[in-house]
């Protein structure tokens, strides 16, 4: 559970919203809100998460600062949220890693990144590092495609595996019932609003970026984030069943079906990002948890890195850099794995989970 | 802000002057959730059709016909395109969602509220070039013979003098300027809060009157609803409200029933309760239920005081225990059994009880009992000037001043004498301001 002032800053927050309710046209919060008269740890917890920063509310708020009644929610929740990811962090000794994030997402990067390189080196030597290598298997002969599957589906399971830990215990916690997290129509509804990002467009006008003004600007480059990283995934996924289903190995084609899939998904993480990062540096401060901005844009950043030296990596493939840029892309995908549950990551497990409870609590009972 | 944009419009160059910081922009608009306007059918914003015979006789019932007809008529016919007006401005409205206040089919709601309606017209003003000046404030107009000639502005420390060849009053009522209040309502006003801006001290209104303005209203004429006794003494909005008080049993400090807590619903019923509780011993009462009405009515901004026993809670709240223990008891003994509902008036009444409770009554008998305590919140006021249907500012000869115009609480009177109808005043303001601006900015250019 989350500090007890952050949850106690929610209740009161929460409290005085739940009395005016002005607001409950800009996304599921204030609906979700409405339906409860008293606000416990797991309530506001909930609430947090479900919110998705638009920042609609705290504009037209006429109880935000320098009003008496101190009402700012996108800030209150965020920083909710930012101790949600922190205290729901599995295995537990873990969770120091959400406190200065930026700070240790670059020390994985660059101690993962390192050792693979040396790794490589002694193994391979570095005159088969920097050789140029064409056809098929190309990649594995700098580093065997077995070690590839195991550096990459390793730290990816255990996220996995962190993630559904994390998932349970918040899912118990906000006072859900275990079997309303398979209900069908719940899932599928979370998953068309998230697909669309709809709660990103606020009141159906979008984010307010960078004052009180509403721009679509924030949820189109999520959008291409998120899509960009499906996008990625869905490469892996067609790449992994050439491989073993048909025997077809690495380098494909540039119109083969991973690689095109592979070179959106890697525009959109390269994309996408930046234009966070843009909106972040413009945005008013004052509706944002400022202290964990670092988190953010760690998080950013890796996504950059991995969709530019993915990017490059293709460009490349056929010159001696082959090499030196595999190196580089697996170590970024590695330690971006490896702090998945340990960083901004977090935020897209414990939002849908919210979201699937909220497609819970609208359906007519 | 109709008005200017709209006289902006027509090519006249306009300056604002705004009393309040940017936080606070917007006077009492700010606070507003919705605005009340003829329509034929349901639209996007609302579930159906409200026509302008319906909105009159509705206008009739609230204000008990206390009303200028004519202006009456004329403001509820011009109010029909006042949403799409808004829409071009740029304001945003949320679909009809607000069942629960009745208002989903007469009323449109703003996205967000009145802040976020405020936040679009000032980018709206700001896009069309209209100068404004914030932390200004209008101290006394120059007006000889019907004539605005120059108006004394404070802004920075000191005092300036500002020509204009037109002048759109908006400046508001005068709900926060408690020595005003005074003269309608004596020494009481010290205890009144005030729901809506700081800013609205009246200043404008005060030195038209003065300069021969024809006045419209009763001073001691305001909206005032009963609202939770702990709120700010200003700018506690909606939040703040008690509602309550139909399924309680409400007493003064001497811990005696004044008035019929179950007369009709809600809704039809908050505006009467600030000027009863105004009128008991130092303007405060206390509305009391018990565990059975927990979760009946809208959660309130502030927790209720709660204890175990009723002399308990009579002694956390200040109110005479043993004669509330005692008026509960009274009250206990007239309550016959019925059906209780809580959504319409049940007939759930007391026999024998003077004054009775003739709804809802049920028996206040089941701990843990709970308490608000509640005093008169003024919305706004209805003293103002008379305006004619162009908006402009009546003389006390009854001749329309030459270059001066009038929208909003300042004129509200017009049409509000008494009594209150939820989105009036914003049909109000729109409506005449769109009128003041164009009028202003036509006879500036001629």
């Amino acid at each position: 559970m989350p500090a007890t002032e952050t949850l106690e800053e929610a209740k009161r927050v929460m409290q005085i919203c739940n009395s005016c309710r002005y607001c409950e046209g800009y996304c599921a919060v204030f609906p979700a809100m409405t339906k409860r008269l008293l606000f416990g740890d797991g309530d506001v917890t909930y609430l947090a998460n479900l919110c998705h920063g638009c920042q609609g509310c705290f504009y037209a708020c006429q109880y935000a600062p320098p009003h008496e009644f101190a009402v700012n929610v996108p800030k209150t929740f965020a920083e909710l949220r930012a101790e949600t990811y922190r205290d729901y962090a599995w295995p537990g000794v873990f969770k120091g890693l959400l406190e200065g994030n930026a700070k240790w997402v670059a020390l994985i990067t660059v101690v993962l990144t390192a050792l693979l390189g040396i790794g490589t080196l002694m193994v391979q030597g570095v005159d088969k590092v920097t050789a140029v290598h064409t056809g098929a298997g190309a990649f594995y002969e700098v580093i065997p495609h077995n070690v590839i599957v195991y550096l990459a589906s390793a730290p990816f399971a255990l996220a996995i595996i962190a993630f559904i830990i994390g998932a349970l215990k918040f899912w118990r916690d906000i006072g859900a019932k275990p079997a309303e997290l398979f209900s069908p129509s719940a899932v599928w509804q979370a998953l068309k609003d998230v697909g669309q990002m709809k709660y990103m467009a606020g009141g159906g006008h979008g984010c307010n970026y960078p004052n009180d003004n509403y721009s679509m600007g924030r949820r189109y480059a999520h959008q291409f984030t998120m899509w960009g990283f499906m996008l990625c995934f869905a490469a892996t996924s067609v790449a992994t069943l050439y491989h073993y289903a048909f025997g077809w190995e690495a380098p494909y084609d540039y119109l083969s079906i991973p690689v095109v899939l592979g070179t959106l998904g890697g525009i959109g993480i390269v994309i996408g990002p930046i234009g966070l990062l843009v909106i972040k540096k413009n945005a008013d401060p004052e509706p944002r948890d400022t202290k964990r901005t670092g988190m953010d844009l760690a998080f950013l950043w890796m996504l950059i890195l991995t969709g530019v030296t993915g990017l490059a990596l293709l460009v490349l493939r056929e010159t001696s850099l082959m090499g030196p840029l595999l190196i580089i892309h697996l170590g970024i995908v590695l330690a971006l794995f490896v702090t998945f549950p340990y960083g901004k990551m977090a935020h897209a497990v414990y939002r849908m989970a919210s979201l699937i409870r909220f497609a819970h609590e609208r359906k007519p009972s | 802000m109709s008005a200017a944009l709209t006289a902006r419009r027509m090519g006249a160059s306009v300056l604002m002057i705004e009393s309040a910081n940017k936080d606070l922009r917007g006077g009492n608009s700010r606070h507003v959730r919705n605005i009340r306007y003829t329509h034929k059918a349901a639209t996007d914003y609302v579930t159906g059709g409200y026509e302008a015979d319906e909105y009159m006789a509705d206008l009739m019932r609230v204000t008990d016909g206390n009303t200028n007809e004519e202006l009456a008529r004329f403001m509820i016919d011009a109010s029909e395109d006042a949403v799409d007006w808004m829409l071009e401005q740029g304001i945003k409205f949320q679909p009809p969602l607000s069942g629960t206040l009745g208002l989903a089919r007469t009323n449109a709601f703003f996205l967000g509220g009145g802040k976020a309606m405020m936040n679009s017209y000032f980018k709206a003003c700001e896009k069309l070039g209209i100068d404004i000046v914030f932390e200004a404030e209008v101290e006394t107009m120059e007006v000889a013979d019907g004539r605005f000639e120059a108006a004394m502005v404070r802004h920075g420390g000191e005092l300036h003098r500002v020509e204009a060849r037109t002048v759109v009053l908006a400046s508001g009522g005068f709900e926060a300027n408690i020595e005003w209040l005074k003269e309608g309502w004596g020494e009481i006003a010290d205890n009144f809060l005030v729901r809506g801006s700081p800013m609205n001290t009246g200043k404008v209104l005060r030195s038209m009157l003065d300069n021969g303005a024809k006045p419209i209203g009763a001073v001691d004429q305001c909206h005032a609803v009963a609202i939770d006794g702990r709120a700010p003494k200003f700018d506690g909005g909606i939040a703040t409200r008690v509602d309550c008080v139909i399924f309680s049993v409400v007493v003064n400090k001497l811990g005696k029933r004044f008035y019929d807590e179950g007369e009709d619903i809600w809704p039809k019923r908050y505006a009467i309760w600030g000027r009863l509780v105004a009128k008991q011993p130092d303007q405060v009462a206390y509305a009391i239920i018990d565990q059975k009405s927990v979760g009946l009515f809208m959660p309130t901004v502030y927790s209720a005081i709660k204890a175990d026993t009723l002399a308990d809670l009579a002694d956390q709240l200040g109110v005479d225990a043993a004669e509330m223990e005692k008026t509960i008891a009274e009250y206990n003994a007239a309550v016959q059994p019925g059906d209780f509902n809580p959504t319409e008036p049940d007939g759930c009444t007391t026999v024998g009880l003077e004054p009775a409770k003739t709804n809802w009554a049920r028996k206040i008998d089941t701990p843990p009992y709970y308490g608000y305590p509640v005093k008169m919140g003024i919305t706004f006021t209805y003293l103002g000037v008379e305006v004619n249907k162009s908006a402009q500012v009546i003389m006390n000869d009854d001749k329309p001043a030459t270059n001066i115009w009038a929208a909003g609480e300042i004129m509200a009177g017009n049409i509000l004498g008494q009594g209150y109808a939820g989105g009036t005043g914003m049909a109000i303001g729109t409506v005449f301001g769109r009128i003041a601006g164009e009028e202003a900015a036509r006879h500036a250019r001629n």
